[in-house]
């Protein structure tokens, strides 16, 4: 049989689980609920079983149909691909059951009741189609397949962004979708310089192809402007807070904590792997600036809102700068170090930002509004959920033993190695910074309200507030399992050898 | 080669015009019609590829058939952006045919 425990044919599975589950919930009109659930738990489930196949066989090469490349589509496990897989399914889970949670909150106001089912009607099969590409991008080894996936997560992100409805929300994720289209035209052209330098468009092939040569310069400058674009690093950023803040609940969680860092991804590893031998000291220098940049304005903005979502929004903004600050301290350290502030990052963001989303959500949803001002006595109302706030909060500035607290330290300890203090300022300031948006709503939390206490119509289901827990939780105890995803990470990832031979101080 | 320069030139100038057009004009209409000259441009210059690597009338199909997804992706990319168009046209008195004058306010209005 072609299903053995150490086939590599378990690898499409992350794929096609959620396709299937997205096309029949398109089927079914009722108990869409649990035929997603299923498809979540399965893709977990799967997950962890290629990780265990990862540390006991190595990494898995799939190419579908049977088609060897270059002509054929490979599928590819190895270290860093399996770690975001994981996040994927893990915050999948729970904005799983948080949507549960939010669509099934009763509302009284008919016309909102209605549109409530609508949007749920249309939400499930579209997060499927989502988790499809986003599981496909991860895994695959071919990079115009790559672009294929891109346009999968960019058509399925735009439409849930549009889901809420509102004027506001509807300009936000037209103008998310021109943004993203530009974004993969960006890189198919990227993809064309490639293909025209090397004839091929397998990874591993063209790592061993790609040299010097002129058009890799340009399909280099390409791939990352595209990719910058999706990613949203300043100053990209630009469409990202209204998008993200203006989309209802479940859809800002998955936008902010998966979406953005799937371009990331990519973008990383054409920079360490494919295209490692052009890269120069000055282009990573540049990264890092723009990364700086983000860190402090990203938190300077996200201290200015009034609004709680478009202060998580900007919140992404600042916290994806620091995934860039990583690139200009690769050259000191080894190839590995990098990856795992890189994934350190990730995995702690996509944690505690979904954490922070939903509970923003879960706020929207019992005060019916989320001015920061306002927010007084949520938290004799919703206890769970500011708690939940919080422990996102302490993760996002990287107190310790967040994952982030990890990655910082290493980012601060390889800048000081290689005596570019300036990245230690900014590092500093951002988590400073963090600190202060982080708390200036949690003040607010504690307020008591003068006159009446609010009137709550319905308690929230616990649905809206253990999920944001169990996922804020896990951010900021990550530090403490650190051996685990560093294990997994050394595992058959081929190219940390090649990152940088020789690297110069 | 002259012919494949041609055409490859060609395909960048349409990249450049789509992108400028994306950039200057603030209608809703014109900014899905520049990405879609835009996607023409890359296509053009995929398939002007197709002649290079083996030369002589040989025909490299690969380009091919990323032209043909990209074409299917284009196709269904187009009818999202233009739904998401008039969705945004009812909700915001934004005249989606007539002039451009109209459609000013559609820039930033963030949150």
């Amino acid at each position: 049989m072609i299903f053995h425990v150490d086939s590599a044919s378990w690898i499409i599975a992350p794929v096609i689980l959620p396709l299937i589950a997205g096309l029949l919930c398109f089927l079914f009109n009722r108990k869409i609920f649990i035929i997603a659930l299923a498809a979540a738990l399965a893709n977990f489930l799967v997950v962890c079983f290629l990780i265990w196949q990862l540390l006991n066989f190595g990494p898995m090469r799939s190419y579908i149909g049977g088609w060897q490349p270059p002509l054929g589509i490979t599928l590819r496990t190895d270290g860093p691909a399996l770690l975001m897989l994981l996040m994927t399914a893990i915050t999948g889970l729970g904005v799983t059951l948080y949507a549960r949670g939010y669509f099934s909150h009763r509302i009284s106001d008919p016309v909102r009741a209605f549109r409530h089912q609508r949007q749920q009607r249309y939400f499930w099969p579209l997060w499927m189609l989502l988790l499809t590409g986003l599981n496909g991008l991860f895994l695959s080894g071919d990079i115009f397949n790559l672009y294929v996936t891109l346009e999968l997560i960019g058509i399925s992100a735009a439409s849930l962004a549009a889901l809420s409805g509102k004027p506001a929300s509807q300009r936000a994720s037209f103008r998310y979708l021109l943004i993203s289209l530009l974004g993969s035209l960006t890189y198919l052209l990227g993809i064309v310089f490639l293909y025209r330098t090397c004839g091929v468009l397998d990874l591993t092939l063209l790592r061993n192809l790609a040299g010097n040569e002129s058009g890799m310069g340009a399909a280099l400058a390409l791939l990352s402007v595209g990719l910058l674009l999706k990613t949203a690093l300043v100053p990209l950023h630009f469409w990202l807070p209204p998008a993200h803040a203006n989309a209802l609940a479940p859809v800002s969680v998955i936008l902010s904590a998966l979406v953005v860092k799937a371009s990331f991804y990519l973008l990383f590893r054409f920079w360490f792997e494919l295209f490692a031998p052009i890269v120069t000291m000055p282009a990573l220098n540049f990264m890092g600036t723009l990364g700086a940049i983000a860190i402090l304005w990203g938190a300077i903005q996200a201290m200015r809102q009034h609004r709680l979502k478009l202060m998580v929004a900007y919140s992404t903004v600042s916290q994806l700068g620091y995934l860039f600050v990583a690139f200009p301290l690769s050259r000191i350290t080894e190839g590995a170090e990098v990856w795992s502030i890189v994934i350190f990052m990730a995995l702690t963001h996509a944690c505690a930002k979904s954490a922070m989303f939903m509970a923003a959500g879960s706020v929207y949803l019992h005060l019916g509004h989320d001015r920061i001002k306002d927010l007084g006595g949520v938290r004799a109302s919703l206890p769970v959920t500011v708690f939940a706030y919080g422990i996102a909060g302490v993760s996002l500035m990287g107190l310790p033993p967040s994952g982030a607290f990890i990655a910082k330290w290493m980012l601060l300890s390889s800048s000081f190695a290689s005596s570019q203090w300036w990245w230690v300022l900014v590092i500093m300031t951002g988590s400073l910074l963090a600190m202060i948006y982080v708390f200036r709503v949690m003040s607010q939390f504690f307020v008591i309200p003068e006159g009446d206490v609010l009137d709550t119509p319905e308690p929230l289901s616990p649905l809206l507030e253990w999920p944001a827990l169990i996922l804020a939780l896990i951010s900021l105890f990550l530090g403490l399992f650190a051996p685990w995803p560093l294990h997994i990470l050394s595992q058959g990832s081929t190219g940390l050898a090649l990152i940088f031979p020789g690297a110069l101080p | 080669m002259i012919t494949t320069l041609l055409y490859s030139l060609t395909g960048l100038i349409l990249f450049g015009m789509g992108f400028f057009t994306l950039i200057i004009h603030s209608h809703p209409l014109r900014k899905i019609l520049a990405v879609n000259v835009m996607g023409t441009g890359v296509f053009l210059i995929l398939v002007a590829t197709a002649y290079i690597p083996l030369g002589q009338g040989e025909i490299d199909p690969v380009p091919h058939a990323m032209v043909l997804t990209g074409i299917v992706v284009s196709v269904s990319v187009t009818a999202l952006a233009l739904i998401l168009a008039c969705r945004v046209q009812e909700t915001s008195n934004i005249t989606l045919l007539k002039g451009t004058k109209q459609s000013e306010d559609i820039k930033e209005t963030g949150a």
